[in-house]
C-alpha cells in the first residue's frame, strides 16, 4: 500500500514522466492525435514513429495538460506501445491502462482514457499520412436519443465521468427527457460501458 | 531526514492553537451532559454558557443570539432551510409562505447545494453575480430585491479568492427591501474585525476549525426577534433552537480559540499581509505568464489565488505534495467533478485559467522561510509542468 493519494505505480510516473515530447522538430513523427479540450480541463497529444514494412510502432512520445492520472496513464501507455503492432496498440483500452497502474478511483478514470484516445488518433493519422485510408478505424457516434440528439459516444462519457443509473444519465446528458423511446437501449449500453471500464473480467 | 513540510492549506483547515488544545485537554473530564439538573450535568453546562458569553462578546452579540452547531455548514444549512420551513404549514413565524431567496454565485457549497435544493422544492431562489475582482454587484442585488424577497444570504469573505465584501452595505439594501440578511463568515471570523451590530446583520454562520479551534463546531448568530425554526429537531437544547447534546469540548475549543484570535488577530493579519506581498512579488518574479484572482486590497490577508497558464491545478498540487508543501486548486480534475471552481468562472476568468488555479492560504504557523521554499519549488514544477503542457506555449 502507498501513503500516497495514487499507487506507488502511478506515483513513480507523475514524478518521472517517460517518453515526454520534449522538441517535436527533433522527434519527426509519422502519425500525430490530439484529443480532448483544454476548456474541460484535460488535453492530450500522443505522436509515434512507425516502422512502415512491418507497421510496428518504434517510437513514441506524448504531451498533456492534464492532472496526475492523465501524466502517469499516458506514461505508463508510452511504455506499453512500443514494439506493437498498429493492430496492437489500436486496441489498448483504458481498464489494461489502468490495470498496469495499479488501479485508479473510479472518479479518476475518466482522466486515463485521454492517453489511449489520442493514441488511436494518432494510429489513423499515420494511415491517413501513409496512404492507407482504407484502415482507419473512426469511431463514429450513433444517436442513441433522436429528441435532444444524445450520441453512444457521450453515454461512454458519461459512465466513465461516474453515471450509474438512469437517472444520473439522463441528468447528465439530457438523453430521454423528451419522449423517453430510448430508455431501454440507453440503459442496455450505459450497462454495456459500466462493464467495459469498471467490472473486472 | 525529517522530511520539510509547509502548510499553506490554512482555508480548508487549521492546526489546533497550543493554547486552545491545553484548555480542551483540561476540559476532558466534563462528560456531564449540560441538560442534567445534577453537578455533572451543571459543571458542563457553566463552561458551555461561559464559551456562550465570550463568543457572543467577540462577535458584539448577546448570549442568547448565539446557537452551537456542528460546523459553518450545519450553520449555513439552518439558516437556509428557515425558508422552506416558512413555505410549509409548521411555521409560527407569520410569514405568508411565499419565499423568495436571493444568494450570489460565488458561495460555499454548502449554500449554493442547499439553494439548489429548495429550489427544487419550489422556492424562488436567484442568483447575484460578482465583478471581476470577486466583488458582489450592489446593483444587481438592488435589482433582484424590487420583487420581495424573503431572505439573501451572501459570505463575508470567500474561501477560494478571499474577496470581502462590504456586508454593511449589503445587508442595508436587503433590509430597505424587507427581507432578512444572512452572511456566511466562516472565512472572516476570526481572521478579520466582525461586528454583528455594526454590520446589521440578521444571520451570521461562523466555525472553530478555520481559526485554530477544534472541527465538528460551529455556531450561529441570530438576531434577536427574528423568526427561527430549528434545522435539527428533538430536545429543547439551544433553548429548543438546535437539538442534539451539545459538543462540550469543542464549544470551550471555539471560545478559547475566539479568545486567542482577539489578542493576535490584528498583529497577525498585518504580518500575514506582509507574508503575501513577499509571495505575490515572488510569483510575480519568478513565474511568468500568471495571474491573481481575486481583490487585490480587500482580501483576507493570508489568502492568495493565482492562475498558471498552461499547467493544470491537480498536477501542480501534487507535485508540491510530493516536496511536502500543502495546497489546495481550483482545478475540477482535484474534486473529481468536471467543473472547474464556480467561484474563478463567477469573475470570468477562462475555463482555462480556472483549471489551472492554485490556491495560497496561510496562517499564523507560516513564515518567510516556508514562502521562500514554496516559491523555490513551485517555480520548478511549474517549469516542469509546462515542459509536457500541450496548452503552455513560450512567448
Amino acid at each position: 500500500m502507498s501513503d500516497w493519494v495514487y499507487s506507488d505505480v502511478v506515483k513513480d510516473h507523475f514524478m518521472n514522466p517517460r517518453n515526454v515530447l520534449v522538441d517535436p522538430e527533433v522527434f519527426a513523427e509519422d502519425g500525430r492525435g490530439v484529443v480532448g479540450n483544454i476548456k474541460c480541463g484535460d488535453e492530450m497529444m500522443f505522436v509515434i514513429k512507425v516502422d512502415k514494412e512491418k507497421e510496428i510502432i518504434e517510437d513514441c512520445r506524448w504531451k498533456t495538460y492534464g492532472c496526475a492520472s492523465a501524466i502517469a496513464s499516458t506514461s505508463i501507455l508510452s511504455e506499453i506501445v512500443k514494439g506493437m503492432t498498429l493492430a496492437q496498440a489500436f486496441n489498448i483500452t483504458p481498464k489494461d491502462i489502468a490495470a498496469k497502474l495499479g488501479n485508479l478511483p473510479e472518479h479518476k478514470i475518466h482522466c486515463s482514457v485521454l492517453g489511449d484516445k489520442a493514441l488511436r488518433a494518432a494510429i489513423n493519422d499515420y494511415y491517413r499520412r501513409s496512404g492507407k485510408p482504407e484502415k482507419i478505424r473512426e469511431e463514429k457516434a450513433k444517436i442513441i436519443c433522436q429528441c435532444m440528439n444524445v450520441t453512444d459516444h457521450e453515454i461512454e462519457d458519461a459512465v466513465l465521468e461516474g453515471v450509474r443509473s438512469y437517472v444520473a444519465l439522463q441528468e447528465h446528458t439530457k438523453l430521454g427527457t423528451v419522449c423517453g423511446q430510448c430508455r431501454e437501449e440507453a440503459i442496455r449500453l450505459m450497462d454495456t460501458y459500466i462493464q467495459k471500464h469498471f467490472l473486472n473480467g | 531526514m525529517e522530511k520539510k513540510r509547509v502548510y499553506l492549506d490554512n482555508n480548508a483547515t487549521t492546526p489546533l492553537h497550543p493554547q486552545v488544545q491545553q484548555m480542551m485537554a483540561e476540559s476532558f473530564s466534563l462528560f456531564g451532559n449540560p441538560s442534567s439538573m445534577h453537578e455533572f450535568g451543571r459543571q458542563a453546562r457553566a463552561s458551555i454558557e461561559a464559551a456562550r458569553e465570550s463568543i457572543a462578546a467577540f462577535l458584539g452579540a448577546q448570549s442568547d443570539e448565539i446557537i452551537f452547531v456542528g460546523s459553518g455548514s450545519e450553520a449555513n444549512n439552518t439558516v437556509l432551510n428557515l425558508s422552506s420551513c416558512c413555505a410549509s404549514h409548521e411555521c409560527r413565524s407569520g410569514c405568508d409562505g411565499n419565499v423568495r431567496m436571493i444568494t450570489t454565485k460565488i458561495e460555499h457549497p454548502c449554500v449554493l447545494e442547499t439553494a439548489k435544493c429548495l429550489r427544487e422544492r419550489g422556492v424562488d431562489v436567484q442568483y447575484v453575480g460578482v465583478d471581476a475582482q470577486g466583488v458582489i454587484d450592489a446593483g444587481h442585488l438592488r435589482e433582484v430585491l424590487r420583487q420581495p424577497a424573503t431572505i439573501v444570504s451572501a459570505m463575508m469573505a470567500n474561501n477560494e479568492i478571499g474577496t470581502i465584501q462590504d456586508i454593511k452595505a449589503l445587508a442595508r439594501i436587503t433590509h430597505e427591501a424587507g427581507a432578512y440578511f444572512h452572511t456566511d463568515a466562516v472565512q472572516a471570523v476570526g481572521k478579520i474585525p466582525v461586528d454583528v451590530r455594526e454590520m446589521e446583520v440578521d444571520f451570521l454562520s461562523f466555525s472553530a476549525h478555520k481559526i485554530y479551534g477544534p472541527k465538528g463546531v460551529g455556531g450561529l448568530y441570530v438576531r434577536k426577534g427574528v423568526p427561527f425554526c430549528p434545522f435539527i429537531r428533538g430536545g429543547h437544547q439551544e433553548r429548543g433552537r438546535r437539538a442534539g447534546t451539545e459538543n462540550t469540548l469543542g464549544i470551550i475549543g471555539m471560545a478559547a480559540a475566539l479568545r486567542l484570535r482577539a489578542q493576535e488577530m490584528a498583529a497577525e493579519a498585518e504580518r500575514l499581509a506582509g507574508l503575501k506581498k513577499i509571495l505575490r512579488d515572488g510569483l510575480s518574479r519568478t513565474v511568468p505568464d500568471i495571474r491573481f484572482n481575486g481583490h487585490p486590497a480587500q482580501a483576507l490577508p493570508g489568502t492568495l489565488n493565482v492562475s498558471i497558464e498552461g499547467v493544470e491545478g491537480e498536477a501542480a498540487l501534487l507535485y508540491l505534495d510530493l516536496e511536502g508543501i500543502a495546497v489546495s486548486t481550483g482545478s475540477a480534475c482535484s474534486s473529481g467533478s468536471l467543473d472547474p471552481s464556480h467561484v474563478l468562472l463567477a469573475v470570468g476568468a477562462s475555463p482555462e485559467l480556472a483549471h489551472g488555479s492554485i490556491r495560497i492560504s496561510m496562517g499564523r504557523q507560516t513564515t518567510r522561510e516556508d514562502l521562500d521554499y514554496f516559491l523555490e519549488k513551485f517555480a520548478a514544477i511549474v517549469k516542469k509542468i509546462r515542459a509536457m503542457s500541450t496548452a503552455y506555449h513560450h512567448k
